[in-house]
């Protein structure tokens, strides 16, 4: 999965039982892949307004990239665009975990794939 | 032949011998394909712009190629592990495929997505296969997720087999009590081989988008 994702998902609607303190999810034990994507700045600045920039730059920098500002620029340099674009499309989690500092669900990736299954009781209402 | 949805639950049905057989049925490809174009058709995206789509039940990846091919960036998500593998290993599609049963909701942040499509999969959501859940239940969950996923305006099309005109009263129920608008197109709706049924979700206030008639395109 995109690392970007985790700056998209809201788990607090979606687990029972889970109320605060639940964004963003935090990844460990995370093994990383990159695999470019040819660029599209179109995109790009139409997604920009539909992520939380801070959830999205300390989810990356948890991942040791550390090539986006914490406060959003109103205007995005060159470099800083190529770096977005790296963080949103490009890295991706092949193993690991994402852990929901709130209730401490965690949710396991393999083979790209995060298992977002809930035992039957653990379904929100 | 029973239908698959009645013989035991996606994930189950859905083991690797069936995801093989389902994804190289060549007849069964063809027609999903047709159906998945129909459905991006009746999404009614702006032209020329990529959007970002979810894939409801993504299953063997098909429709997922095609969002491939149109420009699309998209997350899919599937309850059959089987699926998943296959469209990851074999297809290489692009979009970020998903574990999840959608009858249980899932947490996307509200406006997150353009538009969702889905083939053959809402009449899986009808069986009540968990002794805790009933059908109401997982649909509404299911729909008032989605309807908070979705941008205003936009758009979310199901392709689906009901078995009989209370499973589309309790769908499309279930649909507005989430809050969407919309409702059936019927493509073809006097053809016996080519009728198509969709669901054609609206957020926000938009037009019902109208069946095809006449003769079936091939
Ligand atoms: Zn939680």
């Amino acid at each position: 999965m995109l690392v970007s994702i985790l700056s998209l998902f809201s788990s607090p609607q979606f687990r029972e039982n889970c109320t605060s303190n639940n964004f963003p999810l935090v990844f460990s034990e995370v093994e990383l892949v990159v695999r470019p994507v040819p660029e599209n700045q179109e995109f790009l600045k139409r997604f920009l307004p539909k992520l939380e920039w801070r959830a999205l730059v300390e989810t990356a920098r948890s991942l040791g990239n550390e090539s986006l500002p914490l406060i959003q620029p109103e205007t995005l340099t060159d470099d800083q665009l190529k770096a977005l674009h790296h963080v949103l499309l490009e890295l991706h989690v092949e193993q690991g975990n994402m852990t929901c500092k709130g209730c401490g669900h965690v949710y396991p990736i393999s083979n790209g794939i995060p298992n977002m299954l809930l035992a039957e009781h653990e379904v929100g209402r | 032949m029973s239908r698959p949805e009645e013989i035991s639950p996606p994930e189950i049905f859905y083991g690797d011998d069936e995801a093989r057989k389902y994804t190289s049925n060549s007849r069964i490809q063809a027609i999903q394909s047709q159906m998945t174009e129909r459905a991006i058709e009746l999404l009614a995206l702006p032209e020329d712009q990529p959007a970002f789509l979810l894939d409801i039940g993504c299953g063997s990846g098909l429709s997922g190629e095609l969002l491939d091919e149109a420009g699309h960036y998209w997350v899919g998500m599937d309850i059959s592990p089987s699926m998943l593998a296959e469209v990851a290993l074999e297809r290489e599609v692009e979009g970020d495929l998903f574990l999840q049963d959608i009858g249980q909701g899932f947490g996307f942040r509200p406006g997150t997505f353009d538009g969702a499509i889905s083939i053959s999969v809402l009449q899986w959501l009808l069986n009540a296969d968990t002794s805790s859940h009933s059908p109401p239940q997982r649909l509404t969950r299911f729909f008032t997720t989605l309807h908070s996923a979705l941008r205003n305006p936009s758009r979310a099309v199901f392709q689906f087999y009901p078995s009989s005109d209370d499973q589309v009263h309790l769908i499309t129920q279930s649909a507005q009590r989430a809050g969407f608008g919309g409702g059936i197109v019927v493509d073809y709706p006097n053809s016996k081989k080519a009728r198509k049924m969709y669901l054609c979700l609206m957020v926000g206030h938009q037009e019902v988008p109208r069946g095809l008639e006449g003769e079936e395109e091939v």
